[in-house]
């Protein structure tokens, strides 16, 4: 089955993919930029760079343009699934969402309506099996962005790895946080994947951070050889 | 043991982890051990040491399962409780006489119990997570035990431990599976 993968850009969209391609044909990422940061639908930070994720992996990248306002994000996402079905021929649609059942009624309502098949290997997944599986499997995904207590600026940039892994348990025991950032308390942006050829390197950035909410702005990154 | 029976349309579909697994964390969390099989890997008859089977659902679009009857004629004569969840029912319905047609919900809809049965205990409604195409059209000899505004949403066999639900329990009812798991440890659903 052709498959195209909704790519934020962070941990769980490339998670995702990585799964789908071990079981079906991934033939695209498919992208959906929003112009507003508090987005419902779609994770924002850096989603600029998932272009160099898809030349990374070897895929063709669908990117569409949405202002991000609340029930548009859906058209914008039925747009850019439209131009994926046309381009692609994809016969389905893979996520990363987690726990979310506002993010994901909206891509299924979407993908039956588009004659789309819906794959979401994630869904209600054993957050703590996920992150030591993201971290084995080689997976090299950075903060990109807090949002909530008890996060300081010195998380932006951190890599998820066993160690961070140690410190969100703690949070999640003692501030009640998902570990996986599933309420919004963190995103992420991968920067390599083993299924890609190439890794990112970041070149410059520009992060922000005030009371509780960073993020990690990626103004120049390339990809380099592994 | 408690059996899982993938009904995806093929084995090792990316719907194993989304319709399976969440089945099988919740049932290992209330303290069974699990074994899955795919419906048309199984040996046609339910295993000596399984003390109830779950009936697992599927993506939106696989309906496949609907289509290989054949497959499940163990289910008329399973003596083990049985829990369908969506796909799963959709199943139940057709084996027991009953008829699945055109029914969508996608999304949060409220269940609304009609007959007072253990497996809800003592609930009258509930918001729960749908994910389906079809529905339960005419329950056949299965008493409706739950309906939402769109369809039938909880059958139960008059004579058989065999209940279906539409509505995915793993999604926010996880109690519903718990429930189930309790009642036929202690074999309170068994006619």
């Amino acid at each position: 089955m052709k498959l195209g993968v909704l790519c934020s850009g962070g941990k769980d969209s490339l998670y995702a993919c990585g799964c789908a391609m071990e079981r079906e044909e991934v033939a695209c990422l498919i992208t959906v930029r929003p112009a507003n940061e508090e987005s419902y639908l779609f994770h924002t930070p850096n989603v600029s760079l998932v272009a160099l994720q898809a030349e990374a992996a070897g895929l063709p990248l669908v990117a569409v343009d949405s202002p991000g306002e609340k029930e548009e994000e859906v058209s914008d996402l039925r747009q850019a699934l439209i131009i994926a079905r046309e381009r692609h021929r994809i016969e389905g649609v893979v996520t990363g969402a987690v726990l979310s059942v506002y993010q994901a009624t909206r891509v299924q309502r979407v993908c039956h309506e588009l004659g789309l098949w819906c794959f979401n290997p994630l869904w209600h997944t054993d957050q703590e099996a996920y992150l030591r599986s993201l971290i084995r499997r080689g997976y090299v995904a950075i903060i990109a962005g807090v949002f909530s207590a008890p996060f300081d600026a010195s998380w932006l940039g951190r890599r998820i790895d066993e160690a961070a892994l140690a410190n969100l348990k703690a949070y999640a025991e003692r501030h009640r946080i998902t570990l996986t950032g599933e309420g919004g308390e963190y995103e992420t942006f991968v920067l390599d994947a083993p299924f890609f050829t190439k890794r990112i390197a970041i070149e410059e950035t520009c992060p922000e951070y005030r009371n509780y909410r960073g993020m990690y702005r990626i103004t120049r990154a390339r990809l380099v050889e592994k | 043991m408690i059996l899982l029976v993938d009904l995806c349309y093929r084995e090792g579909s990316l719907g194993y982890e989304e319709f399976v697994l969440p089945v099988a964390r919740i049932v290992e969390k209330a303290g069974h051990a699990v074994r899955a099989v795919h419906y048309r890997a199984g040996p046609g008859t339910v295993p000596d040491d399984a003390v109830a089977v779950i009936l697992c659902g599927t993506p939106l679009a696989d309906t496949t399962f609907l289509s290989g009857l054949e497959n499940f004629s163990w289910l008329a004569d399973v003596r083990v409780p049985v829990l369908g969840v969506c796909a799963g029912m959709e199943l139940i319905c057709r084996v027991f006489g009953g008829t699945v047609g055109p029914g969508e919900e996608i999304g949060m809809t409220e269940v609304t119990v009609l007959a007072p049965d253990p497996l809800f205990a003592g609930r009258e409604s509930f918001p729960a997570y749908e994910l389906h195409t079809l529905a339960c059209t005419d329950p056949g000899p299965l008493r409706v035990l739950a309906v939402s505004d769109q369809c039938i949403q909880a059958v139960r066999h008059p004579d058989k431990p065999v209940y279906g639900v539409m509505f995915h329990p793993e999604v926010r009812n996880e109690w519903v599976v718990e429930r189930f798991l309790s009642l036929a440890g202690e074999k309170r659903i068994n006619p």
